[in-house]
């Protein structure tokens, strides 16, 4: 318990974290013999027995598809799959419910923006404007769009720290711009961007911003009236809630000015062979049975956060950082990538003399997971000049003990590559 | 942690450390590069082919210990080699790691066992093979690129 002494929290607000591990049935067990220990949150969060009990409720008791169903068990299933459109728009305090639409996870909220306002707005000659620590969804979707419209891809430089380069940003921002796309934080190092500076100078220019928000949702508040951003997309499954879930949120005129994205189902207000004219937002653009009990699922991560509080949250994972960050400093031969003064949760780092795959093995038998290789986000891995890292991730669960698990299994990899 | 100390024995991180034949050939007359998308790990090998036999080999590139030992080994045992027989090698190891054969045929085999211990892991199957899926297409075309996805 002495670490935990270590940590900067204030003692009238100490947060529960054994209470909220027993919330995790995951986190109970044992890998090759050793008390797991998970620090792979930035690839996946795992879920609280609550977002496993509703789903199994659903199933159990009420689930039937939704918004078509005249019968008692199709309303109780679309009013808790609506519900949660209500308690999304809460949680990132957008202004209206119809603002939020449902999609898979990050990756299909920035491919729809791409194929559909993207191919409203962008035309030859055009300008889309990416940082170089975006990870391969906010890279890829953009690359398809240049390639059909004849648009430009251009990059946003970071300085050495992981940190943007807000002087060569101003720079970048034209008249042939059409679109900012931002991570709010980077998933391979950690940044927090200043996203509602980035954003208040993109609109100077009246240039719209879609913010990837994916690493940020399960970590700060995010408030999207303030920052103002267009849109702002994220994933269910790293926010504690299940896989196939996501969000895309949009401001209510630009999604009503946006073409739709997939045709079919629910996405119609009347079709005849001749002509369909489309429902409005945010149905326009959910076409198809979507993931219900994932949905519904999410809701309940949603008030399990908020049970928790975010802003608790975010202070714990910042102690949590401070020590695992100076932990991790002091091991002799290591270099940690990513070390912007704003940054969230995040620890990449190289071994000198030790490959990262080598890393995650020898650390795997410890019981401990993290990632290791380059996070998709190769383009970032060769502005550092390295293949691949091992990062360890982050989450409010994870405790000082686990990161002294961490260090003396990094320890361990050094004396068996002596 | 046994199966760790199997699989990153002395002979491993010997050959990790300082791999043989590391390098380009000049001379060489095929050239293949693989890549595990992965672990963004690339080898590069170049080949020596005369009279139906590896003349010289030697290897170029940045991957994890098992990739690089094995990739190393490789060099070793192949020099010298007929086609045939750097097939047959190729054969042998890959069951060698997928647990199909327990002991070698050939002293050039017996040496390829060291890395045995990376059937324990099998998500490591790709970085032991790296090398080896880029000697055959080394072997089957002049210039190609192999990936293990």
């Amino acid at each position: 318990m002495s670490t935990l002494l270590k940590l900067p929290i204030t003692p009238s607000s100490p947060f529960p974290v054994e209470e909220v591990r027993a919330d995790f049935p995951v986190l109970g067990q044992t890998v090759h013999g050793k008390p797991l220990v998970y620090l792979d949150n930035a690839a996946s969060t795992q879920k609280p027995q609550t977002v496993i009990d509703t789903q199994t409720d659903l199933y159990s008791t009420y689930y039937a598809n939704i918004h078509r169903g005249v019968h008692a068990l199709s309303e109780r299933s679309t009013a808790a799959y609506e519900a949660v459109r209500t308690k999304v728009q809460r949680f990132i305090h957008a202004r209206h419910p119809e603002e939020i639409v449902f999609v898979r996870g990050t990756t299909e909220g920035i491919n729809l923006v791409a194929q559909t306002f993207g191919q409203m707005r962008v035309q030859a000659g055009d300008e889309i404007l990416l940082s170089a620590m975006e990870h391969h969804a906010n890279i890829v979707p953009w690359q398809m769009l240049c390639a059909q419209k004849g648009a430009t891809l251009r990059v946003i430089p970071i300085h050495d720290s992981g940190a943007l380069d807000l002087e060569a940003y101003e720079n970048l921002l034209t008249e042939r711009t059409r679109l900012v796309a931002l991570v709010h934080i980077s998933n391979a190092l950690g940044t927090i961007n200043p996203v509602r500076q980035l954003i208040a100078m993109a609109h100077k220019r009246d240039i719209p911003v879609l913010i990837d928000g994916a690493q940020a949702i399960s970590h700060l508040p995010v408030d999207v009236q303030e920052l103002d951003c267009d849109f702002y997309v994220f994933s269910g499954h790293k926010l504690y809630a299940p896989t196939g879930t996501g969000v895309l949120y949009g401001k209510a005129e630009l999604l009503q000015a946006m073409p739709p994205y997939q045709g079919g189902g629910d996405m119609i207000r009347t079709v005849s062979f001749a002509k369909t004219e489309y429902a409005p937002p945010p149905a326009k653009f959910e076409a198809g049975t979507p993931d219900i009990a994932g949905v519904i699922g999410l809701g309940a991560a949603l008030d399990y956060l908020q049970n928790l509080g975010l802003e608790s949250i975010a202070r714990y994972e910042a102690g949590l950082l401070h020590y695992a960050t100076k932990a991790l400093s002091d091991i002799p031969g290591i270099r940690l990538i990513g070390t912007a003064p704003e940054k969230a949760s995040i620890l990449s780092f190289v071994l000198a003399g030790v490959h990262p795959h080598d890393v995650g093995t020898i650390l795997d038998r410890a019981g401990i997971a993290i990632r290791v290789g380059h996070h998709c986000a190769q383009p970032l891995m060769e502005r550092f000049g390295v293949p691949a890292t091992a990062r360890a991730s982050l989450a409010f669960y994870n405790t000082p003990q686990e990161i002294d698990a961490l260090v003396r299994a990094l320890h361990y990899v050094q004396e068996v590559f002596g | 942690m046994s199966e760790l100390r199997d699989l990153y024995q002395e002979v491993i991180l010997d050959h990790y450390k300082r791999p043989r034949n590391f390098g380009v050939l000049p001379q060489a007359n095929r050239e293949a590069q693989g890549h595990n998308p992965l672990c963004g790990d690339r080898v590069t090998v170049y080949l020596h082919l005369a009279d139906d036999r590896v003349q010289n080999i030697r290897f170029q590139g940045s991957g994890c210990a098992i990739s690089t030992a094995s990739a190393s080994l490789m060099t070793e045992v192949l020099k010298g080699k007929t086609l045939a027989q750097a097939e047959e090698l190729f054969a042998n190891f890959h069951e060698l790691l997928t647990g199909a054969q327990e002991a070698g045929h050939s002293p050039e085999v017996g040496k390829l066992e060291i890395l045995a211990g990376v059937r324990a892991f099998p998500v490591r199957i790709k970085c032991a093979t790296l090398a080896w899926h880029t000697l055959n297409a080394a072997l089957h075309n002049s210039f190609a690129a192999v990936s293990t996805e």
